[in-house]
């Protein structure tokens, strides 16, 4: 998110690595805020796997399981590197952002919510930050408390304050939010969370792969994020946790490689992150997550923020033109990631998208995953259009072309 | 060919039967949870045969298309028949393929006519049939 060195995107040579885009005229890819594309570098590094490597971790006594086990590790490295972790063991690898959070509710929050206790939580959140701690709630009998946001889509800090309290035990929050783009002041957040001694759970699903995110600077209890939304292949998320309180965590899944020893009725567990990782793990994906993480970084993440700050500062400006419009979310893009829902007067979400399919334009429509949040802004569902580092200028006008024919097409007799 | 054609748009503008019965026989309402679609449909029923049909509910070109044309193709039917009805039905009237999401729109009405018919609270699911 600061502004350091960097160069600008090359984005026509970054649109040469996915070969996706090799069409005429290119497929108008703006649904990257669900799952993005992936690189070449990512899916070569997957095939050299499989091709040349391809064996069990952490246990075979030869030359390729050896390779693979360093690769896995490898990826791990390279992961807390990229949130700035102090160690590499704070990192677990789990399916996608929904199985983190799950883990953290499964294993911290069994052993430390009581009745009574209190996690708050925005009526912003995914589904995937939202039903693990229904879910503990039910199981424990704490309380859910939920912060509203303002008309603009921003959380009300006010209110987060009020929520606070010696009952707190801990703060669930997007850091960015996936339907509006709100950007939400986490590092806030989680200063007011510990001075009334509550953890912090932050879903970086939407951040880690637009911007830089220090995990140390944020001084965030745990962060999850999914590989498939930066680059990376699908099947592989992360959980990155506080060393002490990962530590005294009991696991989550039991089985092969979190253990240390297994006697008939009780087992002792593996040391981090091992005790997290039961059974055989996602390894090709790991390894194509690492190289995603090589490939944004390389595209370098300030350079990312900027490019989509521009495609939506621009976007912003033509939608508006458009006639019975509603942009939902910010209005000042400094203040959002590159995600817009909107919706157009008398034409259901799905028939936006639908038409624009026939264009070659994806984008989203429905909940998306949030639906406390769709009935705070009183509609059943939204058309959404996100950006990332290969979607250009010609994507935008392409989309408010189509938005365009889609009015015309759905209202031809009406009025 | 595409969804996006004449006479489903037809349907969608101008569709058959919409509004509500003032007292009908049978009367049920759901929606698609995945992206909120809602779906109401009357019926007037004599001699256990469909006499009169509304429905009304929101949604987009292709649950509400679906929904006008059944309207359509059941009046007159008894009411076993309408339990009859698959999802064959549905995209024959239809004529194009659809893809699995926008398939349940295509069905939401097809699941509340049969839910209304057999007197239950839901109709446990036509995609997989």
């Amino acid at each position: 998110m600061h502004a350091a060195h960097f160069r600008p995107l090359d984005v026509e040579s970054i649109r040469k690595d996915f070969p996706i885009f090799a069409t005429e005229p290119p497929l108008a890819f703006l649904d990257n805020a669900a799952s993005t594309q992936t690189p070449r570098p990512v899916v070569e590094a997957m095939d050299a796997y499989y091709d040349t490597y391809r064996s069990n971790i952490h246990r075979g006594i030869y030359r390729i399981s050896e390779e693979a086990t360093e690769q896995y590790e490898r990826a791990r490295e390279k992961v807390a590197q990229l949130i700035n972790a102090s160690r590499t063991r704070q990192i677990i690898f789990t399916r996608n952002t929904t199985e983190s959070i799950n883990l953290i509710a499964y294993s911290w929050g069994t052993a430390n919510i009581q009745e009574g206790d209190e996690i708050v939580l925005t009526v912003m959140e995914h589904h995937s930050n939202l039903v693990p701690w229904q879910l503990l709630a039910q199981r424990t009998g704490a309380v859910l408390r939920f912060l509203e946001i303002t008309d603009e889509g921003l959380l009300d800090f006010t209110q987060l304050r009020d929520a606070l309290t010696e009952k707190t035990k801990l703060v669930a929050m997007g850091h960015v939010s996936n339907v509006l783009g709100t950007i939400n002041p986490i590092q806030s957040v989680i200063e007011a969370a510990h001075a009334v001694g509550a953890k912090v759970v932050v879903d970086a699903a939407q951040s880690v792969p637009h911007f830089h995110v220090d995990v140390q600077q944020l001084d965030c209890d745990f962060l999850a994020f999914s590989g498939h939304k930066m680059c990376g292949p699908t099947g592989i998320g992360v959980l990155y946790g506080k060393l002490e309180l990962l530590e005294e965590m009991p696991p989550f899944l039991g089985g092969g490689s979190m253990i240390r020893s297994v006697e008939r009725d009780v087992s002792s567990y593996a040391e981090l992150p091992a005790k997290f990782e039961a059974g055989t793990p996602s390894i090709a994906e790991a390894i194509g997550l690492g190289h995603a993480v090589d490939y944004i970084t390389e595209a370098n993440l300030a350079a990312i923020h900027v490019h989509e700050q521009e495609l939506l500062k621009y976007a912003h400006q033509r939608l508006q033109e458009i006639e019975g419009i509603t942009l939902y979310g910010p209005s000042a893009p400094h203040q959002k990631t590159g995600v817009i829902s909107f919706n157009i007067e008398g034409i259901h979400p799905h028939d936006v998208a639908g038409v624009l399919d026939t264009h070659g334009i994806a984008i989203r429509a429905g909940h998306h995953c949030a639906q406390p949040l769709m009935k705070k802004l009183d509609v059943i569902a939204t058309a959404r259009a996100s950006f990332y580092l290969y979607n250009t200028i010609e994507d935008v006008d392409r989309l408010y072309d189509g938005l365009c024919r889609t009015q015309k097409l759905m209202s031809r007799r009406k009025q | 060919m595409n969804i996006y054609q004449e006479d489903l748009l037809d349907h969608y503008e101008n569709p058959s039967n919409y509004g509500t019965l003032p007292d009908p026989d049978i009367s049920h309402e759901e929606d698609n949870p995945l992206c909120g679609d809602q779906i109401r449909i009357d019926l007037l029923v004599e001699d256990d045969k469909i006499k009169e049909v509304r429905f009304c509910g929101h949604g987009c070109t292709i649950s509400l298309a679906a929904a006008s044309m059944l309207t359509e193709k059941i009046e007159g039917k008894s009411l076993d028949e309408v339990k009859q009805l698959t999802k064959d039905d549905i995209l024959d009237m239809i004529g194009i393929p659809l893809g699995p999401v926008r398939l349940k729109c295509a069905l939401l009405a097809l699941k509340v006519l049969k839910a209304g018919a057999y007197g239950i609270h839901a109709w446990p699911g036509e995609e997989d049939e």
